[in-house]
Formats: C-alpha cells, sequence, structure tokens
C-alpha cells in the first residue's frame, strides 16, 4: 500500500497553510469552477463521487446535501463541524493548522452549491492556535475576494463566520453543535425536523465534518471518477488516518480507505521495541476495540462494520501489552460521564453509575457481581439514550469484555497499577528510549 | 361559538394487537392512553412541547431495531406498536430507565410534600424492578433556590419548558450538565413569574414546592373539592385541598375549555383570608355609638327596622365579588325589598355609557366568544385590557395562540409591557384617554375579536367605539371585567335600570313578569332608573341618603375613597354584609358576617359568559350566603322570599326570560382630555383585600414604578429613577419614574400597590388628567 498525499501533500512547505502556499498547488481553482456552473451539478459530482461523511457517521455527503429544500425563501446555512474532542480523534486539528485553505475554499464551494450565504465554521475551543489559524485564512481569503459579497464577479455572496466552542464533547454531535452557536446551552435537538429542513436558526443547514469539506475541492476540480481511485465501491476516496498510541512513530497518513492497519502500523514504524499489540481501536473511543487478529481487515466503513465495530473517525489508537484494559475502559467511562449533557436519564445516570463501578473495579474493591451489572447497564443504555454519546459510552465495557474478560474478574481482587506498572505504559517509560 | 367542520384525518394502527384510530399527529403515548394503556412518562405533557429526555415512555415499534420514545413521535398508517403489556423490549427498557432514576434520588418520600401523590413513586411501582442494585454514593446539591430539592430532581424539564413556552418567562433553566444537570435561575434575575406555581404542580416529584405548603400534610389527609376561582374572571378550575375545615392548599384542576391546567399565582396562593382574621359574629351599634356582638335575631331586627325606616332614601352598593345567586338576591332586595333601584355592582369607576353598554350589550348575552375562539382567531385586538396582569388566563391562552403562529395580537395600550411582548403584540401606544380614535383607525375584519377591559369604562366614547368598531367589521366583541362576580352582577341585574338576564326595568312588560317571578305587588317595584355607584355616593354625601346596604365593597376601588366614606358617614343607617372587617364595616350600624366562597355553593360566570358552578367545600364554619342574610332581613320586613338558598336562586333566576325590549347600545363621541392623563390599571398581584395575609405571594408582585415616556420625562426635567411626584387637585403619590416604551404625555401607575394608591390618593380613573413633577415630597 502507498500513501495518497491529497490533504497532506504540501504540508511540509513553510508556506503550506498561507493563501499564497494553496494557491500555488491549484488552490481555489475548484471555487473558480464551481462559481460558474450550476449548483445543483456540484451537488451531483460530490453524490458521483460517492464521498462519506468524515465525521464518525460515514453518511453520505450529496446525499445530504441533496435534503435541502430549493427555493424554499429561507436562508440556507453551512455548519462545519471542527469540534473534534472524540478521545483519539486527531486528524481536523492537524489539518486545519497546515492546510486550512483547503478547508475554506471547500466551505465557499459546499455553501454554493447548497445556496447558503452563511457559513460557520465551529472549532473546538481548546485549540486557540488552530481558531488563529482558521480565522486568518479566512481573513486572507475575504481580502483576497475569494469570500465576502460578489465573490470573483459570479454575484454570489458568502460570510464565512469562525466559531469558538466553549469546550463540550456533545457540540460535536450536531444539533447540540447548532444550539451551541445559537448561544443556547449545547444540547441535542429532538429530530425530526432534521437539520436540512429546520437546522440552525430553524432554516435549511448542512452540518459536515472539516474533512469532509476539505475533500470537496479535490474532488470539484478533478472529478466524481478522480475519487473513486482509491478505496472500494462503498467507500471510495482517502482518508486521514491518525494513529495514536505505542506505535514509534505516531501521526498523521493520508492513505485510500480499505488499507488495512497492519500496512498503518508498518507506516507508523510498528509497535514500540520489545513490545506487542494488544488491542487498537479504529476510529475513537466511541467504537469498540479490535485485536491482532483483525489486523488485516481493510478499514473501510463496510468492514468495520461487518467485524462489529465502525470506522468512526479513522483514527486509531493503539495499546501495547504494557495497558490494562480495565483502567482504559475506566477512563474513557469517566470521559463521557464528564461529557454527558444530561438530558437524558440513561446517558445521565448511566455514566454515573458505570464509571464509579468502573473506578472500584480499577482499584481492585470490585464486587463479584460488578461486571454483569455493568454489562446490563451498559445493554440498558445502549439504543435507548437521546443521542450516540450514550451509546458510545455503552460501547467500550462489552467490546473490552468480549477479549479481556479475565482481566476484569482480576479488578474485583488486584488494583489495575499492581498487575499493570503504570510506568511501563508511558511514553517516557525506558521501554521506549 | 363557530364550530370547527373540517373532517379529521384519521390512522389506523395496533397497540398491543388492538386496533385504533386515532387523529393523525396524534402521538403514540396519547393513542395508548386511549386503549387505556398507560406507558410510563416523567417529561411529557400534553400542553408542553416534546422532548423526549426521560426515555421512561419507549416502546417497541415494529421494523425498528431500538425502542422509541412514545411521547415524540406521532402515529402512522400501519404502525404496530408494542408498549410494556406485549413486549419485553419495552418493559426492560421502562425498567431500565426507572432504575437509573432512582440511583441519584435520595430517600426522602417520608417527608417529601409529593409523596402520595408522586409520579415517581407510582411509576416505580408499576413499571420498576422491586429491589435497588445501586450501591454507590447518591448526588447531592447545594440549595441555593429557594424551595427547591434539586436531589429530587428528575431533569424532566417540565418546570423550565412550562416557564418557556407556556409563561413566555423563561427565568429558570437547567443549568451545568451530565450528572451535575439542574434546575438554576440567573444570579441576577429572580423566576418572577406571575404563573410560577404551576412549576410545582406539574414536577412530576418533589423537587419543586410551595413554601406555604412545605411539610404541611400529606395527601392522604386531604380532602379535595372542585372549585372555582373567586379572584378574577377568568374563571379558573380549581381544587381545593382542605383539611379539618382549613383549606391547606388550591391546585390548577383540568378544564380544557377554561384553564387546560393551568391557573395563576394569586388564584393558588391567596387563600389565607378565608380562614384569617374572619367576622364571625353579627355586631350591633350601640348607644355608646361603638359596636358590640350581637345575636343574629338581634342584628337581623336592627337592619331590617332601620331599613324599612328609611324607606324611600335607600341604596344599595353591590361590589364584584359575588356568586350570581348572591348578586340575584342583592338585586332582588333593592328592588322587591327596598323599593328602589340605586343600585349597582361597579364600585371601580365606571359611566351611564358602561350602564348602557353593559345592560345593551353584555347582559344576559350568555356564552359569547370563547377562549377556544380565542385559539382559533386570526387577530385578536386588545383594548383598554391587560391580559396577564387582568386576566391571566387570556394571557396564557393568547400566548398559546401566538406560539402556534396563527394568531396576532394588538394591543391599544399607553406603553409596552412585558404581558404584550410575551404574545408578540404590536403596541399602538396610546395616551390613556385617547384610545378612541386608536380603535378607530384600525382595520379589522370578521376573524378579528376585541377584548375589551374594564378600564374602558372611564374613557369617554370608547365602549361605543368598540361596539360600533365590532357591528361594521363583523369582529366578535368580548368585555372581559377583573372580578369573578362582575360578570354574573351584570347578568342579575345589579345596575340602575336593569333586571336580572338583560331585562330592562323601563320595560313595563319586564317589570311586570319580574315582579311575578318575585311575588309581590307590580307597583312595590321601582318603575324609574336608579342612580349608579357614583350617583349614589355623591347623594349620600349631600346628606341625601337614609339607608345604605353595602356588600363586599373596598373603598379602595371606589373612584376616591375618602368620598367614599364621606358617603357613609353622612348616611344614618348604613348595614354590611362583610367577610371580614374593613373601613367600611368600621363605620357601619349593623354588620353581618357572611360566607367567603369555600363556605358556599353557587356560580360564577367568567368573561365568557360560562357558567363556573363550584359546590361547598367547608361545611364547619356554618356562614351565611348573601342571599341567606338578605331573605333573614326581608322576613323581618315582612317580606317572604323563601329560603333562598341557592337552588332557590338559580331557578328563580332562570325564568327570567331573555329580553324583548333591550336598553339602547351606547352611543357617546369621543371626549379626548386636553393634557398629561394617568393610564392605570391594577396589577395581578398588589394589595387587594383578598390577596392579604399571603407573604410568598405579595413578596412576587411587581416593582411599584411610574412609567413614562422618555420625551415626556425630558419635557418634564425627569431622568430615569428620579423619584416623580404625580397629583390631583385631591392628592398625590409619590415614586420612582421608569421609562417605558410609550405614548408621550401620559404616565402609568399600578392602581392599588405599595405607594401607588391611585384611588385614596389621587381619586382618579385612567385617562383623567393628572399633573407630574420632578422630586415629589422628599
Ligand atoms: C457526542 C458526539 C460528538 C461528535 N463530535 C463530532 C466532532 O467533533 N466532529 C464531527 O465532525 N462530528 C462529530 N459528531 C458527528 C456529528 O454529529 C455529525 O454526524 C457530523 O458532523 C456530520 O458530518 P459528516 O457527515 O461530514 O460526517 C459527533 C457526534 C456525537 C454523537
Ligand atoms: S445521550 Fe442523552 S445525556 Fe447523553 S449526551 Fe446525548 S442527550 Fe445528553
Ligand atoms: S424540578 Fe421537577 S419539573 Fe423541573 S426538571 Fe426537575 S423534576 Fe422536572
Ligand atoms: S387566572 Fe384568575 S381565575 Fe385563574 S387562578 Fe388566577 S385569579 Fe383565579
Ligand atoms: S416521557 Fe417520553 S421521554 Fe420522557
Amino acid at each position: 500500500m502507498v500513501l495518497t498525499p491529497i490533504l497532506t501533500a504540501h504540508w511540509d512547505e513553510a508556506d503550506s497553510y498561507k493563501l499564497e502556499g494553496y494557491k500555488r498547488h491549484h488552490g481555489y481553482v475548484a471555487l473558480a469552477k464551481a462559481l460558474k456552473s450550476d449548483p445543483d451539478s456540484i451537488i451531483q459530482t460530490v453524490k458521483d463521487s460517492g464521498l462519506r461523511g468524515r465525521g464518525g457517521a460515514g453518511f453520505p455527503t450529496g446525499m445530504k446535501w441533496g435534503f435541502v429544500p430549493q427555493n424554499d425563501g429561507k436562508p440556507h446555512y453551512l455548519v462545519v463541524n471542527a469540534d473534534e474532542s472524540e478521545p483519539g480523534a486527531c486528524k481536523d486539528i492537524p489539518l486545519m493548522l497546515a492546510n486550512p485553505h483547503a478547508l475554506v475554499e471547500g466551505v465557499a464551494i459546499s455553501s454554493y452549491a447548497i445556496r447558503a450565504n452563511h457559513a460557520f465554521i465551529y472549532i473546538r475551543g481548546e485549540v486557540p492556535h488552530v481558531i488563529r489559524r482558521v480565522t486568518n485564512a479566512v481573513k486572507e481569503a475575504y481580502a483576497a475576494g475569494l469570500l465576502g459579497q460578489n465573490i470573483q464577479g459570479s454575484g454570489f455572496n458568502l460570510e464565512v463566520v469562525v466559531h469558538a466552542g466553549a469546550g463540550a464533547y456533545i457540540c460535536g454531535e450536531e444539533t447540540a453543535l447548532l444550539d451551541s452557536l445559537e448561544g443556547h446551552r449545547g444540547q441535542p435537538r429532538l429530530k425530526p425536523p432534521f437539520p436540512a429542513v429546520a437546522g440552525l436558526y430553524a432554516s435549511p443547514t448542512v452540518i459536515n465534518n472539516a474533512e469532509t469539506i476539505a475533500n470537496i475541492p479535490y474532488i470539484i476540480r478533478n472529478g466524481a471518477d478522480w475519487l473513486k481511485q482509491w478505496g472500494t465501491e462503498k467507500s471510495p476516496g482517502f482518508k486521514l488516518f491518525a494513529v495514536s498510541g505505542h506505535v514509534k512513530r505516531p501521526g498523521i497518513y493520508e492513505a485510500a480507505l480499505g488499507t488495512t492497519m497492519r500496512e498503518l502500523l508498518e507506516h507508523a514504524g510498528g509497535m514500540r521495541d520489545g513490545h506487542t499489540l494488544k488491542f487498537w481501536i479504529p476510529g475513537g473511543s466511541s467504537v469498540p476495540m479490535l485485536t491482532e487478529a483483525h489486523l488485516d481487515l481493510p478499514l473501510t466503513y463496510e468492514d468495520m462494520a461487518a467485524a462489529g465495530t465502525m470506522l468512526g473517525t479513522g483514527t486509531p489508537m493503539v495499546f501495547d501489552e504494557t495497558t490494562s484494559v480495565v483502567k482504559a475502559v475506566s477512563r474513557w467511562l469517566q470521559f463521557y460521564k464528564h461529557e454527558s449533557c444530561g438530558k437524558c436519564t440513561p446517558c445521565r445516570e448511566g455514566t454515573y453509575w458505570i464509571s464509579g463501578l468502573l473506578k472500584r473495579l480499577e482499584k481492585g474493591e470490585g464486587q463479584e457481581t460488578d461486571l454483569e451489572k455493568i454489562d446490563e447497564l451498559c445493554q440498558q443504555i445502549m439504543g435507548r439514550s437521546f443521542c450516540a454519546l450514550g451509546d458510545a459510552a455503552a460501547t467500550p465495557f462489552p467490546g473490552a469484555m468480549k477479549h479481556f474478560r479475565t482481566e476484569f474478574e482480576a479488578g474485583v481482587r488486584t488494583a489495575a497499577d499492581i498487575a499493570f506498572d503504570p510506568a511501563a505504559t508511558t511514553i517516557f517509560s525506558k521501554a521506549n528510549v | 361559538m363557530t364550530i370547527d367542520n373540517t373532517p379529521v384525518e384519521l390512522v389506523t394502527l395496533t397497540i398491543d394487537d388492538i386496533e385504533v384510530q386515532v387523529p393523525k399527529g396524534t402521538l403514540i403515548i396519547r393513542a395508548a392512553e386511549q386503549l387505556g394503556v398507560q406507558v410510563p412518562r416523567f417529561c411529557d405533557h400534553p400542553l408542553l412541547d416534546p422532548v423526549a429526555a426521560c426515555r421512561a415512555c419507549l416502546v417497541e415499534i415494529e421494523g425498528q431495531a431500538k425502542p422509541q420514545p412514545s411521547c415524540a413521535m406521532t402515529v402512522a398508517e400501519g404502525m404496530k406498536v408494542r408498549t410494556q403489556v406485549s413486549s419485553v423490549m419495552a418493559d426492560e427498557a421502562q425498567k431500565g430507565v426507572m432504575e437509573f432514576l432512582l440511583i441519584n434520588h435520595p430517600l426522602d418520600c417520608p417527608v417529601c410534600d409529593k409523596g402520595g401523590e408522586c409520579p415517581l413513586q407510582n411509576q416505580a411501582m408499576t413499571n420498576g424492578r422491586g429491589e435497588s442494585r445501586f450501591d454507590g454514593e447518591k448526588r447531592e446539591f447545594e440549595k441555593p433556590i429557594n424551595v427547591s430539592d434539586r436531589e429530587r430532581c428528575v431533569s424532566c424539564a417540565r418546570c423550565t419548558r412550562f416557564a418557556d413556552q407556556v409563561a413566555g418567562d423563561p427565568m429558570i433553566a437547567l443549568l451545568e450538565r451530565g450528572s451535575q444537570q439542574q434546575v438554576g435561575i440567573s444570579d441576577d434575575q429572580p423566576f418572577d413569574s406571575y404563573f410560577s406555581g404551576n412549576t410545582i404542580q406539574i414536577c412530576p416529584v418533589g423537587a419543586l414546592t410551595s413554601a406555604k405548603y412545605r411539610f404541611r400534610s400529606r395527601p392522604f389527609d386531604l380532602v379535595s373539592v372542585p372549585t372555582t376561582c373567586e379572584h378574577c374572571a377568568s374563571g379558573c378550575s380549581l381544587r381545593t385541598d382542605i383539611r379539618r375545615g382549613n383549606v391547606m392548599r388550591r391546585l390548577a384542576w383540568d378544564d380544557p375549555q377554561v384553564n387546560e391546567e393551568w391557573n395563576c399565582d394569586k388564584g393558588r396562593f391567596a387563600f389565607p383570608y378565608v380562614q384569617e382574621g374572619r367576622l364571625n359574629q353579627p355586631l350591633v351599634r350601640g348607644e355608646d355609638g361603638l359596636l358590640h356582638p350581637a345575636s343574629w335575631t338581634e342584628a337581623i331586627d336592627v337592619a331590617a327596622k332601620g331599613l324599612a325606616a328609611a324607606s324611600g332614601a335607600t341604596a344599595v352598593l353591590a361590589g364584584g365579588r359575588h356568586t350570581v345567586e348572591d348578586a340575584y338576591a342583592i338585586s332582588k332586595f333593592a328592588r322587591a325589598v327596598l323599593g328602589t333601584d340605586d343600585v349597582d355592582f361597579r364600585s371601580r369607576p365606571h359611566s351611564t355609557e358602561e350602564t348602557q353598554f353593559l345592560s345593551s350589550v353584555v347582559a344576559g348575552s350568555g356564552l359569547g366568544v370563547t377562549y377556544a375562539d380565542l385559539e382559533k382567531a386570526a387577530h385578536v385586538v386588545l383594548v383598554a385590557f391587560e391580559p396577564e396582569d387582568e386576566s391571566p388566563m387570556i394571557q396564557l391562552r393568547l400566548r398559546k395562540a401566538v406560539r402556534r403562529g396563527r394568531t396576532k395580537v394588538t394591543a391599544i395600550t399607553s406603553h409596552v409591557t412585558s404581558g404584550n411582548k410575551k404574545l408578540n403584540a404590536t403596541v399602538i401606544a396610546t395616551a390613556a384617554g385617547h384610545e378612541v380614535s386608536a380603535l378607530s383607525e384600525l382595520a379589522l375584519d370578521a376573524n378579528t375579536i376585541i377584548l375589551v377591559g374594564e378600564r374602558a369604562a372611564s374613557v369617554t366614547g370608547l365602549l361605543t367605539a368598540a361596539t360600533k368598531k365590532a357591528k361594521e367589521s363583523g369582529a366578535k366583541l368580548a368585555w372581559v371585567p377583573r372580578r369573578a362576580g362582575d360578570r354574573g352582577a351584570v347578568d342579575a341585574g345589579l345596575l340602575p335600570g336593569l333586571l336580572p338576564n338583560g331585562n330592562s326595568l323601563t320595560d313595563s312588560s319586564a317589570r311586570e313578569k319580574a315582579a311575578d317571578i318575585w311575588n309581590v305587588e307590580n307597583n312595590t317595584l321601582p318603575f324609574a332608573a336608579g342612580r349608579d355607584f357614583g350617583a349614589i355616593v355623591h347623594a349620600a354625601v349631600n346628606g341625601e341618603l337614609k339607608a345604605l346596604l353595602i356588600t363586599s365593597v373596598d373603598v379602595e376601588d371606589t373612584q376616591h375613597s375618602a368620598s367614599t366614606l364621606q358617603a357613609i358617614e353622612n348616611t344614618p343607617f348604613v348595614v354590611s354584609l362583610e367577610i371580614r372587617p374593613s373601613s367600611i364595616t368600621e363605620l357601619a350600624n349593623v354588620v353581618l358576617p357572611v360566607a367567603v366562597v369555600t363556605e358556599k355553593s353557587g356560580t360564577f360566570i367568567d368573561w365568557e359568559g360560562r357558567p363556573r358552578n363550584f359546590g361547598q367545600a367547608i361545611r364547619e364554619h356554618n356562614k351565611l350566603t348573601d342571599g341567606r342574610v338578605l331573605a333573614m332581613i326581608a322576613d323581618a320586613m315582612d317580606v317572604l322570599l323563601g329560603q333562598q338558598d341557592v337552588a332557590q336562586l338559580r331557578a328563580e333566576l332562570a325564568q327570567f326570560a331573555a329580553p324583548t325590549n333591550r336598553v339602547d347600545a351606547p352611543s357617546h363621541g369621543a371626549d379626548v382630555p386636553n393634557g398629561l392623563t394617568l393610564s392605570t390599571w391594577n396589577q395581578l398581584i398588589d394589595d387587594g383585600a383578598l390577596q392579604e395575609g399571603e407573604p410568598f405571594l405579595a413578596a412576587t408582585s411587581r416593582n411599584v414604578i411610574a412609567g413614562l415616556n422618555s420625551k415626556t420625562a425630558a419635557a418634564h426635567s425627569i431622568a430615569e429613577g428620579d423619584l416623580i411626584e404625580i397629583s390631583t387637585s385631591l392628592g398625590s403619590i409619590t415614586v420612582e419614574a421608569i421609562f417605558v416604551d410609550g405614548a408621550e404625555n401620559t404616565v402609568w401607575l399600578p392602581t392599588n400597590s405599595g405607594e401607588s394608591k391611585v384611588r385614596t390618593n389621587l381619586g382618579a380613573a385612567h385617562g383623567n388628567i393628572v399633573t407630574i413633577k420632578r422630586g415629589g415630597g422628599q
């Protein structure tokens, strides 16, 4: 397998984040092309390309755009979801840092396609340097007449607002994000109505992940078939795979969808010396974990689903044998408890309860019945909560139990820190130098 | 009332294998109710927008992998729903949610107000598991908002949605996130809502409690009686909960046609007056000039003799708080026993134009514009009427209509108020007294409803203009009085020249029929129209009257309190029927204690013209109604009226047929005041006599201020926040000036709040000329 540097092609150039650097490599050519064509034809091209959303669920992007009612007399909005807060996910942030203009150009083209004259880029609040960079890119684009009124004489107007989140994972959920953008407390909204019909300010709204939108200029410039040269029929294209954890060279590897984890591991230099893979997670903490046995599966939406997990954000986390799976799951549950928005009962109360039970298992103070109880509680959340955060919270434990039951059973008596030397798992452990 | 004949589209589905047809758009949870299946629920409330937050109501829907919230999902043709009755998936989901809801719930049941009537307790029993599996630490909260136990909260957002959607007072909100989520208020904005009590009632747990009722009683100690609220003409159906002859609390009762499931805080909390400081024994003024307790026999005897001796120079001041039965008894007593037509219930400012309007348009007109009509109307025009203060259920119903997006509201009033903001109303800012031209300029049509308030009476020509406007445009017109007994008093004929059910006293055939029903000689009835309240007071001040019968009048309501007191002082013989001591009983010769609303049965007629019957809630007190007391006096005067119990009075009143010759509609031209005018109405929570003794309620009353336009203020060198003095030749009021978005040359004051006692200190009515100046009596 080879890497497919497209979004990442010029990250090593000193001015990759500047308009000049971006333009040097056909930047904003796609926008000019788009502005000369019919918006519907752009939607059609995106549909034909088979591009799927990179925010986690893999929803076909062109189809989403097609849901927006036309000639309805209401303003339309494009909202870019760059709240990237999922544990393990780190792809949108580097993308925006190194190649913000791909996003800005994508925003302009996408807005034109869905007839939006206002677009918002919602960036997680904890990354001010990224917010600054995207803000500057937007400024540059305005100054160059690539955003604003009558863009390049086309008569198309677009105002772009970069909005900083305030530090809540739930605000990455698209409807909670809309509430947050409107100035409310971020909690998911009841659907229907769906955002495509009544989203931001009750007007038709498209919400896409930052990576999804950054794909658009390349597709428009090169055509739908160009994207299909990579990946599978159901998962065409390439992906920013952000590999993290106990590998020698963690980082972003842009490769075709369908690449295997084994190949990605090779690119990342393999496991730390002297260590072996224990488990890995294909796309953020919200998807079930896999093991060595799954290393040769193609990383596509459909193959991951068939293996009982999800491609998710496509940001594999890799753990070696020094890791206590009990501790890892316990950490994730604390995260979900902390990030639960509180709206619905199963997630609000379930994460409170399960995280408490896991904490005591982690300390070796669990009770015999705890494992069964946690498992049942996870089932009581799964599929019953208001939004996918609850489901995500109910995911790590059953997934981990499938592969590492005995380790959890030990938690009734043995503290995780005794079973697994906490120092050995860190990047500064001797094993790593 | 028009009947909506649009056919309802029906949808057929099965619930637990039983086929059911329901209107399209019905929520699954409601459809299940029709089959008698009670799906558990917390956040669901039929009058609030769904949130699907608590997840207690999950049901299985064939073809869907996950259980779905039945409170948020509407039915579809052919849908197959399975509830806990026939689905393991639904049953397990519901039990799971119930278990989660209980893990952090404190074991407060034995001391919690809700215990015994708690949806959480009940549904934990019906849809929960018997044993708790939770052995961790329960979450705790501090208690910064008064009277809230946040540990008990299940985060159903009913209270916050009520405040936001129904009342339009979004001062409470869910704060924080995850398991720390809690109901809170902002630091600088208290939960100042006239409707806050409803949140206590709809909270499905004991998280919100009333300061008054907290820790006072248990539901099983209470006897609950359906009652009607006596505080305004909205006509709320209430439930009064009684323990050993004492009212413990009052709740809004469900009446979809009237108050739906809501009421206002006055109706809910203003009831201490029924038990505290009551008159319990008749009083008779002795030789020493002092009032002394007397037996009923003695007191009735003195009253009868005094009234008989004054024959030919007596008058009746009735007040607006009577049931229609008592009002009728008073109306009859005046004409048939005292032989006078000097009778009027309008203690507040009024006019002959209004007498004519009420007699010709309102009296005996039956059910007119209804709440349902308001909800359907395309346009509602408020004329000299502030629904949030004067008829709160109209406010809520209009807000509901406006939120649905089909109804727009226009208000002809002095300034933009918090109430009309919540109705998104177009405010035609009009200086008090200038309403006629504002109304005349409006283009209205048959889909419009005009609501005219009680202060219209003091704007010359306004009731004429409203009547004319309705006639010309086809718009419907309704008069919305403030007091619960006002409309019944009109129907009972408590106005000069007016017999019961809209009949005119000067119509000889109507008078004959009345004499017949009352079993008296035709010639004992007066045949010329008498004096109205103001004229009676005027005559009495001049010493022209020998006796006054006064029932439930507060001098603070009357145009000028001092004149009213003077009238009483100048009248040699005064009989007062009252519930509590007042400045009038102090001056009376005979004081006869009568029953309050809880101690009798009767009927209020609400603003719609809808009879609101209620039964006797408290039997222990042995209090007599006004009707019974008057029958005893009549008896002693040798006029036999019978027992005059409620049944008799009702039956008699029903004998009055609709009038054949109505009083003419008013035709008064406008008389525009020339100068700065006073705009005034009573705030919902104010110093009204029936609100006494409830400090928690009083604390929620609005600040006492004078509202005026900034230009008008500037013209008088007044800055915002200055104390200003508003005066008439009779006196002055000094309060803080606040700028309002309103008409120039007019200043607003609450009629009866704190420093602002308009009747006592200014002797003025809405639309009268006043002067203002900076400083005042500092
Ligand atoms: C709890 C939660 C957090 C999420 N966070 C993000 C996020 O940070 N970024 C993102 O693009 N999508 C996130 N999503 C997914 C979005 O709801 C939405 O599906 C996505 O933005 C759609 O974009 P796409 O179609 O381009 O994938 C999150 C979903 C949930 C339930
Ligand atoms: S599952 Fe419920 S509590 Fe959790 S984040 Fe979503 S809406 Fe909030
Ligand atoms: S206080 Fe009561 S009504 Fe309000 S959210 Fe909590 S449980 Fe619901
Ligand atoms: S709205 Fe009127 S009738 Fe209803 S509770 Fe309040 S005062 Fe009583
Ligand atoms: S009642 Fe349906 S989710 Fe609360």
